[in-house]
């Protein structure tokens, strides 16, 4: 798309609405290599310096969103952006409820509507490299893929129901200065349809947890590949309309030069 | 978009103005024209380049039968045999029902695939008739596309992406109809589909 298009076509969807939410802290996650550990090929990937949301965006961040960007309701949304499970959680179009937390973070989102919260303002969603670089990380560690205890955390989570409804916060914050990537929800990124490697078992998923069987897995090597596998298994079952109640999503930005 | 939205509305409100009841029934047809479905491609605004360099929107193909893949050119495995599964779906289209048919083949590797590539393939594969269609588009906008028809791909090499092989078929409205995945596969039931469709 030109730059003349794409810009107007930004203003025409998200007009006035940079910086529309309260300003959603940000830090620096500084580039690297890394080799990804369950991906379609073992190669090296380069990730370049950029900055990522401290947290995932919220109920009330995506409430605020809603009210500038009506299109995006419950109600008016069109199916080809998302399907019928789009805030299915939320009591009404206008809001969350009281059986969410405003601080917990917002599921149960297209990869459409993730996308555009973060062109509205003026951020993106993460690439799977992005996302999975950043995620490495421990509390003291840029890469804590070879601690057990790390590995033990993000599989006792994935066994874990509901985390969904925690506050925004409530995980460790990591080496970058990021918290929650594990702990409370999946996330959308940008890239998702990357992941070729269950190219069969998006066929025959129809419910949420029919998205988180492992089960092919069982043969990975180690419990590092076994929890990288779920993720990229996961992203590889989803659609871009599929709207889930663990999934949520956070942004980043690329540095400006 | 909004262009053409507020284009509508001005004439809405010019013939409300108006209240001649024939000018009604114009500006109804107009809004019958412009609605598109929840369903439909053509509420992706994304803007792309044809094999002739000329930019169009997906909703400029509206009114035709889609058959639409994913390839790039410089593809040396699955690629060929998409485009020949591609031929073979044209070659059984009906003359009759050709002019309301489109194939429209989308590169994955947009930096590569420029408008002169993609003609240049178009003239090596023996694709020039109007019926073919290539196009190019913003990295963004490939990914959101292949989001929609769920191919799924990703680049390997400087040189080659992986990709999975699906062929859909898009109706007059721009709703998904009919895929098929795989290379070689029976095409029965896509061109089926296609001569219901296309009249």
């Amino acid at each position: 798309m030109p730059p003349l298009t794409k810009f107007i076509f930004l203003v025409s969807f998200c007009i006035g609405s940079f910086g529309f939410a309260q300003e959603t802290q940000m830090v620096l996650v500084s580039g690297g290599s890394f080799v990804p550990l369950y991906g379609v090929d073992s190669l090296t990937v380069k990730v370049n310096s950029f900055y990522m949301d401290v947290y995932p965006v919220t109920n009330s961040e995506y409430l605020l969103f809603l009210k500038k960007f009506p299109k995006w309701k419950r109600s008016k949304i069109k199916r080809l952006f998302a399907d019928k499970n789009y805030l299915s959680n939320w009591e009404s179009d206008d809001a969350f409820g009281s059986h969410l937390l405003p601080n917990a973070p917002a599921t149960n989102i297209s990869w459409f509507a993730a996308k555009k919260y973060c062109e509205c303002q003026g951020k993106r969603l993460p690439t799977v490299d992005e996302w999975e670089y950043a995620a490495m990380a421990d509390e003291n560690l840029a890469d804590a893929r070879k601690d057990e205890a790390y590995n033990q955390y993000i599989l006792g989570w994935y066994e874990t129901s509901n985390s969904y409804n925690k506050e925004i916060g409530s995980t460790f914050k990591n080496y970058w200065g990021v918290y929650d990537l594990h702990g409370l929800v999946w996330e959308w990124t940008i890239d998702f349809n990357s992941v070729l490697i269950s190219g069969e078992s998006r066929k025959d998923v129809d419910k949420d947890s029919n998205l988180f069987c492992g089960s092919a897995a069982v043969g990975a090597s180690d419990l590092m590949n076994y929890a990288a596998f779920m993720r990229y298994a996961f992203r590889g079952s989803m659609k871009a309309n599929y709207s889930v109640k663990n999934l949520g999503f956070r942004c980043v930005k690329d540095i400006e030069n | 978009m909004l262009k053409k939205i507020f284009l509508i509305s001005s004439i809405l409100l010019l013939f409300v103005s108006c209240k001649n009841k024939n000018t009604e029934v114009v500006a109804e047809v107009v809004e019958n024209d412009t609605a598109i479905s929840e369903l439909s491609i053509y509420n992706l605004p994304s803007v792309w380049t044809t094999q002739n360099d000329t930019e169009i929107e997906l909703k400029d193909l509206k009114g035709d039968v889609l058959v639409m893949v994913m390839i790039y050119t410089s593809c040396k495995a699955a690629c060929p045999r998409l485009v020949a599964d591609m031929r073979a779906i044209e070659a059984q289209i009906p003359e009759a029902k050709k002019d309301n048919v489109k194939l429209v083949l989308v590169s994955i590797d947009p930096e590569t695939d420029t408008p002169q590539r993609l003609k240049t393939f178009s003239i090596e594969n023996n694709m020039e008739s109007e019926q073919w269609l290539f196009l190019r588009g913003s990295k963004e906008d490939t990914r959101e596309f292949a989001a929609v028809l769920a191919v799924n791909y990703k680049k390997i090499s400087p040189m080659d992406f992986s990709h999975s092989n699906i062929i859909s078929v898009f109706d007059q409205k721009g709703e998904l109809a009919q895929q098929q995945e795989g290379l070689g596969v029976n095409n029965k039931e896509t061109v089926a589909k296609i001569i219901e469709l296309a009249h």
